[in-house]
C-alpha cells in the first residue's frame, strides 16, 4: 500500500479528514451529524494516515495514546452531566450560556457532551485501527 | 455568565420538570457518576500503576457510601427517581432507585470494594497497566447502572457496558486458555444480549414506551394475548442465558475458571446476579400475568438448574471448576423464587417466595466472591487448584481455615449463616404454591452441595497434604499460579470483611429479611414506583 502517490496525498486527505470531522462535530448540534459520526471519521483519517505511512509516525502525530484520548472523552462528557449538578438542576440537563465575547456564539453542556463522545470515538477507534496495522507489520 | 434554558424559539418549559434539587436528590445518579469518572482518570494514568490502589479503594469506598446512602434514603422514603436532563416522565430517561435494585447495588459496591483491595495484592503490576482497575470500573458503572436504572432500553445499555468491562477483564494477560473461555463467554452473551434487544424492540412495538413505570401502568390494563407471552418468553430466554439457567448455562464452567480468582470472583459475584435482577425486574414488575402462565416453566428451569448445578459440584476435582457448579446451583435457588413468588397480603408475610428471592441473591453475591477469593488463597498456599493435591491447609492457617469453614457452610444453607433464611422461605414459598417437589429439589440440592463443601473441606483443609508427587503436573494447567502471591493480612482482609457479612446476615436475619420483603412487595405491587416517576397525579 505504500506507493508514491498514496503516500503523498495520505497527510493532505488526513488533515481535510480530520477538518471534516470537527464540521461534523460543531454542525451535529442542530443539524444531521455529531460527536459519533465525526470521531469515526477522525479516526478514518488516523487509519488512512497509518496505512500510508505506518504506525509510529501516527503515534507521534497523535502525542498522546488513544487510550488517553478516550479516557479524556469520558471525563468531558460526564463532567457535562455534572455541570448541571453543581446548578442544582437534574443530571445532564441542557444548560446554555452566550457570553459576549463571542458575539452571540451559544455555548453549552450538549456540545460539551458531544465533544466528549466524539474524543472517546476517536481514541478508541483509533487504538483499534493502530493495533490491528500494527499487527500487519 | 447568563444561564438560560430556553433556547431559540422553543419552549421546552412544559416538557421540563420544574425545580431545583436538594443535594440527597442526586444519590440515584451518582453511583454511575463515580465509577465512570474514576474510571476515566485512572484510564488516563493507565502507566502509572504505583498510583492505582490510591484512587481505586477511596473511589470504591465513595461508592459503597453512596449506595448505603442511598439505601437509607430509599428504605425512609420509597423509590427515587432522577430524570435525565429534567424531561418529563414517559420521554425521559429514567433512573428510578427503588429498594431491590439498591441493595444489589449496595451490596455489590461492598463487593466490588473488597475484590479492589484483594486486586491490590493479587494483580501485577503488567495487568494494571493493561487496566485492570478501568475496567473493573467500567463494569461496576455498568452493574451500578443495570441496578438503578428506570428505563428497558438503557437496562440493555448498562448490559452492554458491563459485557465491555467484563471482556477486558476476562482475556487480562491474554494466554490462549482465557482466550478460550472468552470466546465461549463472548459470544453466549451476545447471543442473549441480542435477543434482549430483539424483546425491546417488540416491547416498544407493543406499548410504545420504554419507561418501566408507563410499561408497568400499561400491562396491567392489556388483555392476555399472544404478543405479551412471545415477549415474556424472549426475555425469560435472554436472562436466563445471563443468569446462567439450566439449558443456557454451559458458558459458565467453559470461562469462569480461566482469569485471574479475583476476576472470577467479581464476575460469580455480580454478572449473574444482574441477570437474575432483570428477570425478576421484567417478569415479575412488567409482565406479572404472562409470568403466571409461566411460572411451571420456571419451576422446571429452577429445579433442573439447581440439580444440574449441585451434581456437577459433586463431579469436579478442580476448586475452580467445583465453585462454577456451585454459582449455578444457586442461581436455581433463586429461581425458585421467580417462578413461586408469593401473594401479597398472604398472611403476615406475603411475597415469601420472591423475598427469598432476593435474600438468597444478595447472600450469594457475598458468598460466592468470598469463596473465590479464598480459593484464590487456598490455591496459592497449597500450590495447586485440583482437590487431588491440595491439603493440610488448616495446619498454621486456622483463621483462613475457619472463615473458608463459615463459607462453605453459608454456601451450603446451613442453620447459623446466611444461606439458611433464603432457602427456609423458598422452600415454604414452593409448598404454597403447590409445588411441594420444588420445595423437595430445594433441599436435595442444598445436600448435595453440603457434600460437595465437605468434600472441599475434608481433602484441600483437613486431611494432611497428600504425599504422592507422582502426578505430573501440566505447566498450562497452573498457569494462574504466576503473578503475585495473595498473602498475608492484605489478603485476608476483604475475605473477613465479607464472611462478617455472612455472619450478620445469618445472626440477625429479621433486618435483611424485611428490607427484602418490602422490597418484594415493591416490585409486585409497583404503585409507590409509579408514583415516584410520575410524581402525584400520573
Amino acid at each position: 500500500m505504500r506507493t508514491v502517490i498514496f503516500r503523498f496525498t495520505a497527510p493532505y486527505l488526513t488533515s481535510l479528514m480530520v477538518l471534516f470531522s470537527i464540521f461534523v462535530l460543531l454542525r451535529g448540534h442542530n443539524e444531521p451529524g455529531g460527536g459519533f459520526i465525526g470521531g469515526l471519521i477522525a479516526a478514518s483519517a488516523f487509519a488512512i494516515y497509518g496505512i500510508a505511512c505506518g504506525v509510529a509516525p501516527v503515534r507521534r502525530a497523535l502525542y498522546f495514546h488513544p487510550m488517553a484520548i478516550a479516557a479524556t472523552g469520558l471525563l468531558v462528557s460526564v463532567s457535562a452531566g455534572c455541570i448541571s449538578i453543581l446548578l442544582g438542576r437534574r443530571f445532564l440537563t441542557g444548560l446554555w450560556t452566550f457570553p459576549d465575547v463571542l458575539g452571540g456564539i451559544g455555548l453549552s453542556t450538549p456540545v460539551m457532551f458531544d465533544i466528549g463522545v466524539y474524543l472517546v470515538v476517536v481514541g478508541a477507534i483509533t487504538s483499534i485501527a493502530l493495533a490491528l496495522e500494527e499487527g500487519d507489520d | 455568565m447568563a444561564v438560560s434554558d430556553t433556547h431559540a424559539a422553543i419552549d421546552a418549559s412544559a416538557a421540563q420538570l420544574p425545580g431545583a434539587l436538594a443535594a440527597a436528590d442526586y444519590l440515584p445518579i451518582l453511583p454511575v457518576v463515580i465509577c465512570f469518572l474514576a474510571g476515566a482518570v485512572m484510564l488516563i494514568l493507565r502507566k502509572r500503576t504505583a498510583w492505582h490502589g490510591w484512587i481505586a479503594i477511596p473511589a470504591l469506598c465513595l461508592l459503597t457510601l453512596t449506595d448505603l446512602l442511598l439505601l437509607r434514603r430509599v428504605a425512609g422514603e420509597g423509590p427515587q427517581t432522577m430524570m435525565m436532563g429534567g424531561w418529563r416522565a414517559p420521554f425521559g430517561i429514567a433512573f428510578t432507585a427503588d429498594l431491590a435494585g439498591t441493595l444489589f447495588a449496595t451490596v455489590g459496591a461492598m463487593v466490588a470494594l473488597a475484590c479492589g483491595l484483594f486486586a491490590l495484592v493479587s494483580i501485577s503490576a503488567e495487568e494494571r497497566r493493561y487496566g485492570f482497575f478501568p475496567f473493573l470500573f467500567l463494569m461496576m458503572g455498568g452493574v451500578s447502572g443495570a441496578f438503578l436504572t428506570g428505563d428497558i432500553f438503557n437496562l440493555y445499555v448498562w448490559f452492554e457496558v458491563l459485557l465491555i468491562g467484563s471482556f477486558g477483564l476476562l482475556i487480562l494477560g491474554s494466554r490462549h486458555q482465557q482466550l478460550d473461555g472468552a470466546i465461549k463467554y463472548c459470544f453466549l452473551n451476545l447471543v442473549g444480549t441480542t435477543l434482549f434487544l430483539i424483546a425491546t424492540g417488540y416491547l416498544y412495538g407493543w406499548f410504545g414506551t420504554l419507561n418501566m413505570a408507563d410499561i408497568a401502568r400499561k400491562a396491567a390494563d392489556q388483555p392476555a394475548g399472544g404478543g405479551l407471552y412471545t415477549i415474556a418468553a424472549l426475555y425469560l430466554v435472554a436472562f436466563g442465558m445471563k443468569a446462567a439457567g439450566f439449558p443456557l448455562n454451559a458458558w459458565l464452567p467453559a470461562s469462569y475458571h480461566t482469569p485471574r480468582f479475583v476476576v472470577s470472583a467479581l464476575f460469580a459475584g455480580l454478572l449473574t446476579k444482574v441477570g437474575v435482577y432483570a428477570l425478576i425486574r421484567v417478569l415479575l414488575m412488567l409482565l406479572a400475568p404472562q409470568q403466571q402462565d409461566l411460572a411451571f416453566i420456571l419451576a422446571w428451569v429452577a429445579g433442573l438448574t439447581m440439580m444440574v448445578g449441585a451434581l456437577g459440584a459433586l463431579a469436579q476435582t478442580d476448586l475452580r471448576r467445583l465453585l462454577n457448579y456451585v454459582v449455578i446451583s444457586g442461581i436455581g435457588t433463586i429461581f425458585v423464587g421467580i417462578a413461586a413468588p408469593g401473594a401479597l397480603g398472604a398472611g403476615g408475610d406475603g411475597a415469601v417466595g420472591l423475598s427469598g428471592a432476593l435474600f438468597y441473591a444478595l447472600h450469594s453475591i457475598v458468598v460466592m466472591t468470598g469463596l473465590y477469593l479464598a480459593a484464590g488463597v487456598a490455591t496459592d498456599r497449597a500450590g495447586s487448584s485440583s482437590l487431588h493435591d491440595m491439603g493440610g491447609l488448616w495446619r498454621g492457617h486456622v483463621g483462613f481455615a475457619a472463615m473458608m469453614l463459615v463459607l462453605l457452610f453459608a454456601v451450603s444453607g446451613l442453620p447459623p449463616f446466611s444461606g439458611f433464611w433464603p432457602k427456609l422461605m423458598l422452600v415454604r414459598a414452593s409448598f404454597a404454591a403447590g409445588m411441594p417437589w420444588l420445595g423437595a429439589a430445594v433441599l436435595a440440592s442444598g445436600f448435595l452441595v453440603t457434600i460437595a463443601s465437605a468434600r472441599v473441606f475434608a481433602l484441600a483443609f483437613w486431611r494432611s497434604k497428600p504425599e504422592h508427587e507422582a502426578m505430573v503436573v501440566e505447566p498450562a494447567r497452573y498457569e494462574h499460579l504466576d503473578g503475585p502471591k495473595p498473602r498475608g493480612a492484605d489478603a485476608m482482609l476483604p475475605i473477613l470483611g465479607l464472611v462478617c457479612l455472612v455472619l450478620a446476615a445469618g445472626l440477625w436475619p429479621q433486618w435483611l429479611a424485611g428490607l427484602t420483603r418490602t422490597a418484594a412487595a415493591g416490585i409486585l405491587d409497583p404503585g409507590a414506583y409509579l408514583h415516584s416517576v410520575f410524581g402525584a397525579a400520573p
